[in-house]
Parts: structure tokens; sequence; C-alpha cells
């Protein structure tokens, strides 16, 4: 008898189309009412339907929120699945499935589509896996009911009803088939129940309704799109123009025009479309607009894995755009850093009128946890813009690096822009000198961005042992595992990795070594931190098959390298 | 206060001289003048070429982004803030050529802005290269057995994909191309305008005299509500129409189309949004 008293892992698998998202929906939304912490995120294939794609969903006692390769429950749904989880499902894993579509040597039985038909219709076999998991929850029977009800409140009444069947039945499965197998003893924390639940991409969605974004253009590339969802969403309750545009060219320049005419601005993308918007990324530098781009990665080069995650563009969004000019990275590791670095974002874009890329990746958009409500600090409703005077020079000397914005109809002067290099009023130039004047206003910024940087944040004390540097969307996993290690190590994570703070080296060699964990093959962040503080960095982990870091890899890394 | 008039002279022009754009800048100014209209209300956006360096010349506001990347931005401009008069003002490289996907999508999303395409039917500013609109057989210094590629049609283009407000001028007529640009301008929706261009440096083919004797008015016969008529004279070679081939006022413009704009009329950046109806949808939503 397996007992679990701080946290399970239950993985979910099947086909594209078989219903693995209503599962996860249905599940998170019942488990977190019940006062659990939970952490959901999805791996899929690039398809419609058809191969396999699976979620984990971890209900713990204590906040959770990084994958784990670990599976204490695993619901298989088909015979692919099998293979697909071979090293994710160990002889201590409870396997549940249909034996007519499953086979393994550990496979429970649990005749999901017998007892849908039973009921009245096959689909409803999701709602009987729901069923199964809440009774081994002990969930609270009618609230799981409302929960289901809820979700099929638009459909017609036999198929809520066959769903509320189909849980009741899946619960009642539930004592039998863990008996003497699995008992659980997860504590409920209430504070919990309060909290909010959304993905990476609505952190980061939220994070720029927060800071006033009013304008949202892309084209669909996964796995950037889900900001771009949202936003829609969001337009049905707040002023918030959303275009889908013909391509990544047309989104950045109208973007860019949409910050010339007063707007703000949010572009979401992933690595290939960036890669398309780069001219406009300069312009963006030259112009001196605001323009905030997330940019979700996935494994590259060219298409690569378009569902999976990497964090293999960092050096793109370094280097992106011909020419010289300014530039700020920022890379969320929490939730809570998804919505508040969006929201700075804008506030740089617009204070220090340049290009901001919020990088993320798939494995953060995709994922899900319990969260407080973030702080959402003071109403953005400074806009960063002036009220143009006759005479009115867009690029004016005088003011040093950035010189007030003004917008086009809102005062007497004219506002000037040009992709050209340009004179103080914004017309073309060839006046070679003054052409060395604007290229120092513009990178003089950098200056300023640098003293504004944050300090990356540090967890434990950097002494003789190691110091663990992440960035993005690795914290979570770092984290975890550090907590279960036995000590020696600090962790140090960059949320804004461009531009670096001061001060940087100093703080690198507290530690007596230390280690990059980052999502690619090259060590692109490693790279940056030893050029930009001239500290070796001793040890590089990398990884790049489209899976992010599980913490049993990292903690496997900790035990090796203590 | 600042010069209300169009005419702006603080400029050097960097136009060949007895280039056709001097007549088309001259015809955009009165055409903005005499429609009342107030530069500090109106923007020129623009991309790169010689035809594109017009916001430059004009007293008004100027967006000069990117070669073939005009559209993007005057359409968002417009969207954000419908306020302001848009024009977004080209060549035919930057406009078919470089530009061509969101000259398509800019038809289609029908925005009320006139663009104007100096249509000189050869690349000026990188000296002589053939242009989408070149006429086949021409001798560039890179099309040097002749241009094979069929010339782009952009008025049966247009036509053909519903643009609401299609003409075509030419340079040579500098009092017409006014009226037709004013009509442009006044037209609730997308409106091209191409106009015939001499390129006195590189297209020795189609020069002032050429254009003069291989172009004729529409007259009054012709009808520009009439879709399909209005195709078989876009598609007509031997004298090329110009004036208006195509008007229809029936389709509506995207910024009036936008949820935005429902009940508050006012440009996006005069809005705000109060931190407590955030907090609210997001206790609401993901509680």
């Amino acid at each position: 008898m397996k007992e679990l008293n701080e946290c399970v892992n239950i993985v979910l698998a099947g086909e594209a189309g078989q219903g693995i998202q209503s599962i996860e929906a249905l599940l998170s939304r019942i488990l977190k009412q019940e006062g659990y912490h939970l952490f959901s995120t999805k791996e899929y294939m690039s398809r419609i339907r058809g191969g396999v794609n699976s979620t984990q969903i971890r209900v713990s006692s204590r906040r959770v929120a990084a994958y784990s390769k670990k599976s204490d429950v695993a619901v298989l749904l088909n015979q692919e699945s099998v293979a697909h989880l071979k090293d994710r499902i160990s002889t201590d894993t409870i396997v549940l499935g249909e034996k007519a579509a499953v086979s393994h040597p550990a496979l429970i039985d649990v005749p999901f589509s017998g007892i849908a038909a039973g009921i009245g219709n096959k689909l409803f076999a999701n709602s009987v896996a729901v069923g199964v998991i809440c009774g081994l929850f002990k969930t609270d029977p009618a609230r799981s009911e409302a929960v289901i009800s809820q979700h099929y409140a638009r459909k017609a009444a036999d198929i809520q009803k066959g769903n509320a069947e189909a849980l009741r039945q899946g619960y009642a499965l539930a004592g039998e088939l863990f008996k003497d197998k699995l008992r659980l003893n997860i504590k409920k924390d209430k504070a919990g129940q309060g909290e909010l639940i959304y993905s990476g991409s609505e952190a980061i969605a939220l994070g720029a309704l927060a800071a006033g974004c009013d304008y949202a253009c892309a084209y669909p590339m996964s796995p950037g799109t889900g900001v771009l969802t949202a936003m829609a969403e969001y337009s049905k309750a707040f002023d918030i123009i959303v275009e889908q545009v013909e391509d990544e060219i047309g989104v950045v320049n109208m973007a860019l025009g949409a910050w010339y005419a007063g707007a703000r601005a949010l572009v979401t993308t992933s690595g290939g479309g960036f890669a398309l918007m780069t001219e406009g990324f300069s312009l963006a530098g030259m112009i001196e607009s605001p323009l905030v781009i997330h940019l979700a990665q996935r494994p590259g080069p060219a298409t690569g894995l378009p569902t999976r995650s990497e964090q293999a563009d960092l050096n793109l969004v370094l280097n992106a755009g011909h020419g010289e000019f300014p530039r700020v990275i920022l890379a969320p590791g929490t939730l809570e850093q998804g919505f508040q670095l969006t929201k700075r974002a804008f506030a740089i874009a617009e204070k220090y009128q340049l290009p901001v890329v919020i990088l993320s990746d798939q494995y953060f958009v995709d994922s899900y946890y319990d969260t407080p409500l973030p702080d959402l600090g003071m109403a953005a409703d400074e806009r960063h813009i002036v009220k143009t005077s006759p005479g009115y020079r867009r690029y004016d000397l005088q003011a040093g690096p950035v010189s007030p914005r003004g917008i086009p109809g809102h005062g007497e002067g004219f506002v000037k822009v040009d992709s050209d290099e340009h004179d103080e009023a914004g017309h073309i130039t060839e006046d070679l000198g003054l052409r060395a004047r604007m290229v120092r206003k513009r990178l003089g910024k950098l200056e300023l961005l640098r003293r504004e940087a944050p300090q990356p944040e540090l967890s434990g004390e950097p002494g003789a042992g190691t110091m663990v540097i992440s960035w993005g969307s690795t914290y979570q996993a770092v984290e975890e595992a550090l907590a279960g290690s036995r000590g020696g190590f600090c962790h140090l994570h960059f949320s804004q990795v461009y531009p670096l703070p001061p001060g940087l080296d100093q703080l690198l060699k507290k530690a007596g070594k230390r280690i990059v964990i980052e999502s690619n093959a090259g060590g692109q962040f490693a790279m940056l931190l030893e050029r930009e503080t001239g500290v070796h960095i001793e040890q590089k982990v990398l990884k790049y098959d489209g899976m992010p870091f599980a913490v049993e890899e990292i903690a496997s890394v900790l035990a090796a390298g203590r | 206060m600042e010069n209300r008039s169009f005419q702006y002279d603080k400029c050097e022009i960097a136009w060949c001289p007895g280039c056709g754009n001097f007549s088309i800048r001259k015809a955009l100014i009165a055409a903005l003048e005499e429609s009342a209209l107030d530069p500090a209300k109106t923007v020129l956006v623009s991309g790169i070429g010689q035809a594109a360096k017009m916001p430059h010349y004009v007293n008004a506001h100027v967006y000069n982004g990117l070669h073939g990347r005009a559209l993007p931005p005057a359409t968002a401009i417009k969207a954000c803030n419908p306020e302001l008069t848009v024009i977004a003002v080209g060549g035919d490289g930057d406009m078919y050529g470089e530009g061509g996907n969101h000259l398509l999508h800019a038809i289609r999303r029908n925005p009320d802005i006139t663009l104007l395409v100096h249509d000189n039917m050869i690349y000026g500013l990188t000296k002589g290269q053939a242009s989408p609109t070149t006429m086949t057989g021409m001798e560039t210094p890179v099309q040097v057995f002749g241009v094979f590629a069929e010339p782009l049609n952009p008025l049966a283009l247009a036509i053909a994909m519903g643009a609401p407000f299609v003409a075509r001028a030419s340079a040579v007529d500098v009092e017409q191309t006014k009226e037709i640009i004013k009509q442009a301008i006044a037209f609730n929706g997308f409106a091209l305008v191409d106009i015939f261009q001499p390129c006195v440096s590189f297209n020795k083919l189609n020069t002032f005299q050429w254009f003069k004797e291989h172009t004729v008015y529409l007259d009054a016969a012709h009808d520009p509500a009439d879709r399909v008529g209005a195709f078989a004279r876009a598609i007509e070679a031997e004298k090329l129409p110009l004036g208006v081939f195509y008007r229809s006022p029936a389709r509506v413009t995207f910024e009036s189309s936008l949820a935005v704009y429902k009940q508050n009329k006012d440009p996006l950046f005069k809005r705000s949004r109060s931190m407590e109806s955030i907090r609210d949808f997001m206790k609401k939503k993901y509680a």
C-alpha cells in the first residue's frame, strides 16, 4: 500500500481530441475548490487529432509549480501513451486504463467507455475518469457535480445529465480501485481556496491588461497564440482592439502604428514569427517607439518542434534587428512575474521609448497553478506622452537620450518619425555629425536601463557552495529541487536577462562554483553572463529535447555536483 | 499657432528635376487644402522610395516607416484615433511589390484611409530595375533580356478584391489628379488612387509624352457603381483609362466595425482603465 501525504502526481494521456483538456480543466477546478494546491502542465503534438498528448496534474498540500517526471497515478486512454510515457511510469505508478484499449503489465482495468456507453454516450468516458480521480480524493460530491454542470451548461440537458451520472459512477468505482493500493493524506490549505488559477499565457495577458494595453495584434503561432486568445477574450469586457494580421511583418508594423497614435500595443509570437519581425524591431529602435513583444519560445531552427519548449531564442532577441539600438529582455519564472514583468515591460517601453521583449516558452505559457491575486499596483494612467506645442521636435536632443513623445492629434505640434536617420524634427538627414549624435542619443538609453535593472533573485546564501543560475521558466523546477536537496546550494534567478545590473560580477564570485541551467544546446545565457561579467561559469546543464526540466533532473544534477 | 496650411517650404526636396513627383505633390497639397482639413489632424504615412519621401514635403504629421510597410501602421493609426485623416503614399515597388500582401489585406479590412501610389513603372531609387508594373520586354540593368513577368494591374486587382474606391490619375494632369485625390480623401473607406508618373531618370519608355498619348479619361457613360463595368475598363490596354473606375459606399469601415467605438467615440489615448475593474475581473474569471 502506497501512502502519499504531501503531493500526488497524476498524468493523463490520450490522443489529441480524446478530451484530455476537458479532464484537466474539470479536475483543476474541482480540486482547487476542495482546498488543494494544484499545478498542471501539458505536452502535446503538433496535430489536431491522433498521436499522444499528456497533461500532468500535481495535487499538493503545499504550493507546487514545476513539472515532475514522477507519476503516482497514470490514466491512459490509448495504447500509444504506454510507450510515450515509458520514462514517466515506474513500477510505483498506479496505471488506470481500459483493457480493451490499453495493454500494460500493471494495468488496472477501468471500463471508462463501457460505463459511458451504459449511460448513453461514449463521450461521457472523460467524466467517468474525472469521477474516478474525484473518488480518490473523496471530493465533495455535490460541489464536484456542480462544476461538471457548469462546464456543460451550454450543452443539451441530456449531455449535462449524462456527464453528471458518469461522474457519480466513476466516483463510486474509486473505493474499490484504489483499495490496498493507494491512500492519500494530503492536507487541504483553506487559504489557497481564495487564490486564483490561471496559465502563463493568461498571466502575461493580465499583466498587459493591467498595463493599460489597448491594442493586441498577432499572426497565430504556437505557443504564442494563447496570449492573443486571452486578449481577445478580455476585449469583450475592456477597450482593446484585437487584430489578427496577415503576417508577422504586418503585425509589428501595425503595432508601431498603434503606438505612434497613442495606443499601447502588445504583440505575441514565437521564434519564427519574431524572426520575420526583426526589421520592424529595428524600426522601433530607430523611431524610438515603445514596443512590447511577447515571444513564447519553442524549439527551432525553422519550424522545429512547434508545440514544445526551449529557451534557445535568447541570442536571437539579443541581436535582433540590423544596426545598433537598445532593447530590454524580460523572462518570467513565475505566474506572478508573468503578470508583473508584462506590466513592467509596458512601463519601460513607454518611459524609454524602445522595444521590450517578454521571453517565455511553451512550458511557461501552458502551465497553470494556484497563485494569490497579484499586487495590481497603481493604474498605468501615465502614458508618457506630451501634448505638443508649435515647433515640437520629436527627437529634441536637449532632453538627453529620452525626448518627450508626442502623438498626432494631441496638441498643436507635428509628430514626425522616420526610419531614415533623421534630424531633431524627424526629417531625413544626411548630416553625418548629427547622425553620430543621434546614435549616442539612442544608445545612451542603455546606461539608464542598466542603472534601473533589477538584481536577480537570490535564494539561499552564496558561500563556499555552488550557485545554481537559471533564467525564465526553469525557476520553479530549480526551487523545488533545491528545497529537496541536502543544502550547499544557492539559487540565482534572472527574470531580466538584458540589460544586466551593475555589480553582478561581485555577486557571482561569492560562490565557490557556478552552474547555469538552461533549456538550449549552446548555453546562451551562460555565455551572456560570462561576456557581461567576465566571471567564468564552471558548468552548464543544458536540455534541448523539447521537454522542460523536471524537478528530478535538476535534483540529480545537484546530487552529482555538490 | 503652427502653420495651418499644408504648404511646406522648410525642406530640401530630394527628387530629380522634372520628376512627376512634383506634380503629384502640387496636386496633393491643393487637394488637402481644398478639402479644408486640419494639418494637425492629418497623418501622411509612407514606406521607402522616392515617392515615400512625400510626407517630408507636406505640412502634416509624418510616419515614414519601412519599405512596403505603410499600410499596416496607417490602418492602426486610423483604428486607434479615427479623428485623424490618414493618407498612405508610396511608389509601385513599395506598395505593389514589397508591400503586396498588406495591400490585399488592407482592401479586405477597409480602413478609411487614402492610398496614393506613384506608379512610374520602374524602380527609381535603386536605379532603374523593373517594378511590378514595368511593361514586358523592357530592358533594364537587371532584366537584361527584357522583362518577362506580366505587369501587375492594380486597378483590376483592387476592383476584383472589392476595394470600395478605385481610381487612376496621371501626374501629367495636375488639376484632374487633384480632383481625384479630393474624392478619394472624402470617400469613407479604403480609397486607392494609382497615379501614372514619368520617371525622367530611369524610364525612357513611359515618358511624359507616352502617358499623354496612351491615356484617356473615363467619360460620362461610365458608371462607377458598376463593378463589372469598372473591371472591364481596368483591363483595357490600348488606351489606359483615367478617373474613378469604381465607387461603392456600401462597405463598413474597419474602425467603425470595432467594438471599442460602439459606445465611446474617443480615441484610445484619451481612455483609462481602473485597477478595480481589473481586480474584479480577475477574481470573477480565475477564482
